[in-house]
């Protein structure tokens, strides 16, 4: 007993624990904003996980063939953004089943990068490096103890996940078209009926879940890695769903969610380095499904209640 | 019946064109790479059926997948999507490997139907999971089965890592009784076919007549088709929605249960695979029919075997994936086909 609390202190005085939680939350903070977008106008999207993957792709293909990680970023959101309109189009103008829709866009994008990455880098499995989104240096605070180790180099799309809860709030909750969005996403006949234009705010919506869930996925190739790994996502996608879920559709619900799960990861992380613990490999699977069983137990209502958007996930299709 | 209805309908016709259309847009892919379709697909094509090794290899790809068809199939006949059985097919192996150790002083009269029972057990209390949380609790079908896919996982992981670990260092169970093992038919080289595509065609059978047939497929049918009718008709939805999640996770722990007592003789992991995401597509294109999706099962089956056979011809097999998303969007968004078609229809009118 004495030596588990130990090594949970030693878990929780260390930086490394604090910063990694952070890096861990990045991702998916980024792609359960694009989750809030797109639900809060009515359409579910579960294919996070396929649009990340395909952001991830097109950062480490645009920074190979450009040298510059830039121009990676800027492919992999546009591939983000073609995703997230095929969905759009369907599950809007089509009224397409969107679970099965997203379904459809998470195998099109395995496919899709694993072909491509035989294709254009000769093997399966793992591209070349390439160059990654260099680090903000903050310079000598660096040197701050503690929090200097903690943020004084962290990547930019950790200042980009936090940036965009921001954004996404403040225009949600408090713009003309974030009303529209919400009104949309929960009685679309009556927003119609007011003039609002239902299709166009629910594209805008869509493609804004591209947007933000593309540069989660970038995050993971070119964050700090330098390079594309067959299904790196690995299911981070799902996890941002349900931090979405977990925090009721609201953009700063939806990054503590991701905080948490982000976390636990860390958490699991460092204590499977703890010594004192002396823990055979096989604990880190009992601990790696603890995110997966708070999302149920959350998920069934058993803490607090979460609610959908009311028209989420159905089609609206205009008399 | 009538045949010509039950053939071509517009259902039918919806699967036809998405394959087809998938399969020309893959035909532009490889122009674009620069490979010749002909040449690929002949090579997919012979991979598939060329020689013995490859029909025996297909059919019992196709063994597992006609049950992860229909277990997701059965759930979309209940208005559920059972994303979750990949979970199910992890968690009935496991239990059916489980049990294989423990019959070894049995007959294979009953160590065998044992073995599947647990598996259909263990696939069935994990779906029903998801039932109840839905019928009960209101949580969505999707997000519960996605999280029990990866708790199913990590339960894998854990014990071929740890108490049913077999001696060695291996992640992999003790090899089951030799009593609770399907005997193969026929073995060509190092590939066997084994009895378990039996198991297979059976349960299309039960499945149709549980569907057409008793007051279980009708209740269920009635909950997918309109809850509140049904309910109003004095069919209790949350029964029913346990049941069907039960019956549909059955099914894919059968399919798990096939992999340990007809392949590989022992528990591996997590190692499920697409299983489950491969039986999404085949519901789809089978469109929910038993019939259907024992087609629709062969047809990816062949696609995926070929496939190492076109990787050789030049063509990375990820190509297989991009067509089963294709076909999958074009099911979803079945209205760009309708819409096509209503305007082909004008065109030749005009």
């Amino acid at each position: 007993m004495n030596e588990w609390i130990q090594a949970i202190l030693n878990v929780f005085t260390n930086p490394t624990f604090y910063k990694s939680t952070l890096t861990q939350s990045t991702p998916l903070i980024l792609a359960a904003m694009g989750g809030v977008f797109s639900e809060t106008t009515g359409v579910t999207n579960i294919a996070l996980e396929g649009i990340m993957l395909m952001g991830a792709f097109g950062g480490v293909m645009g920074s190979y063939f450009t040298g510059n990680p830039w121009y990676g970023l800027a492919l992999g959101t546009f591939f983000g953004l073609a995703m997230a309109a095929l969905h759009a189009w369907a599950s809007i103008k089509y009224g397409a089943d969107q679970i099965i829709s997203g379904t459809a866009l998470i195998l099109l994008a395995q496919g899709i990068t694993g072909f491509a990455l035989v294709e254009l880098f000769g093997q399966p499995g793992s591209t070349d490096l390439v160059r990654s989104i260099p680090l903000v240096d903050l310079g000598s605070f660096k040197d701050v103890p503690f929090f200097g180790q903690i943020f004084g180099n962290l990547s930019p799309f950790v200042y980009m996940a936090f940036a965009s809860v921001i954004f996404g709030w403040i225009l949600i909750y408090k713009t003309k078209l974030g009303l529209r969005m919400r009104s949309v996403g929960n009685n679309p006949e009556a927003a119609d009926t007011l003039g609002i234009n239902v299709y166009n705010v629910r594209y805008f919506g869509v493609i804004m879940s591209g947007l933000f869930a593309a540069l989660g996925g970038a995050y993971l190739s070119i964050g700090e890695l330098g390079q594309f790994t067959t299904n790196m996502t690995n299911g981070r996608g799902f996890i941002a769903l349900a931090a979405m879920i977990i925090g009721n559709w609201n953009p700063v619900g939806a990054m503590s969610a991701s905080l948490l799960f982000g976390g636990a990861t860390a958490f699991n992380n460092q204590l499977q380095s703890q010594s004192v613990l002396n823990l055979s490999t096989n604990t880190q699977y009992i601990f790696g499904m603890i995110p997966y069983i708070i999302t149920l137990i959350v998920v069934a209502g058993f803490i607090g209640k979460s609610r959908a958007p009311s028209a989420d996930g159905i089609p609206y299709i205009k008399e | 019946m009538n045949i010509k209805k039950y053939l071509l309908n517009e259902k039918v016709i919806i699967s036809l064109f998405s394959v087809l259309i998938s399969l020309v847009i893959a035909a532009i892919v490889m122009i674009v790479i620069g490979k010749n379709p002909l040449v690929a697909y002949a090579a997919l094509f012979y991979g598939a059926f060329g020689t013995k090794e490859a029909i025996i290899d297909n059919i019992m790809k196709a063994s597992p997948l006609i049950l992860t068809g229909l277990a997701v199939g059965f759930g979309f006949r209940a208005g559920l999507f059972n994303i979750g059985a990949n979970g199910q097919v992890i968690i009935g192996a496991l239990l059916s490997a489980y049990v294989g150790t423990l019959v070894g002083a049995y007959p294979f009269f009953l160590s065998i139907p044992l073995v599947m029972i647990a598996g259909m057990l263990g696939g069935a209390a994990w779906a029903a999971i998801a039932g109840w949380l839905k019928a009960y609790r209101g949580a969505h079908e999707v997000i519960t089965t996605i999280m029990l896919n990866y708790v199913a996982t990590f339960i894998a992981n854990y014990v071929v890592n740890g108490p049913f670990q077999a001696p060695g260092g291996v992640p992999k169970s003790p090899s089951i009784a030799y009593s609770a093992q399907f005997p193969n038919i026929m073995s060509v080289g190092a590939t066997s076919l084994s009895t378990i595509i039996f198991v297979s065609l059976a349960a299309i059978v039960v499945i149709y007549v549980i569907i057409q047939r008793t007051t279980i497929g009708y209740e269920v049918k009635a909950v997918g088709f309109n809850p509140y009718a049904a309910e109003y008709g004095g069919i209790s939805i949350g029964k029913n929605v346990v049941l069907a999640m039960a019956i549909s996770g059955a099914l894919a722990g059968l399919a798990g249960t096939t992999q340990v007592v007809g392949v590989y003789g022992r528990y591996f992991g997590a190692l499920s695979g697409s299983m489950g995401f491969d039986g999404i597509t085949i519901a789809l294109i089978g469109q929910n029919d038993p019939i259907g999706i024992a087609l629709a099962a062969f047809l990816i089956s062949s696609i995926r075997t070929g496939s190492n056979q076109m990787q050789i011809a030049g063509v990375p097999k990820d190509l297989v994936v991009i067509i089963q998303g294709i076909i999958i969007f074009l099911v979803a968004a079945n209205r760009i086909i309708k819409t096509i078609r209503i305007r082909k229809r004008k065109e030749a009118e005009a």
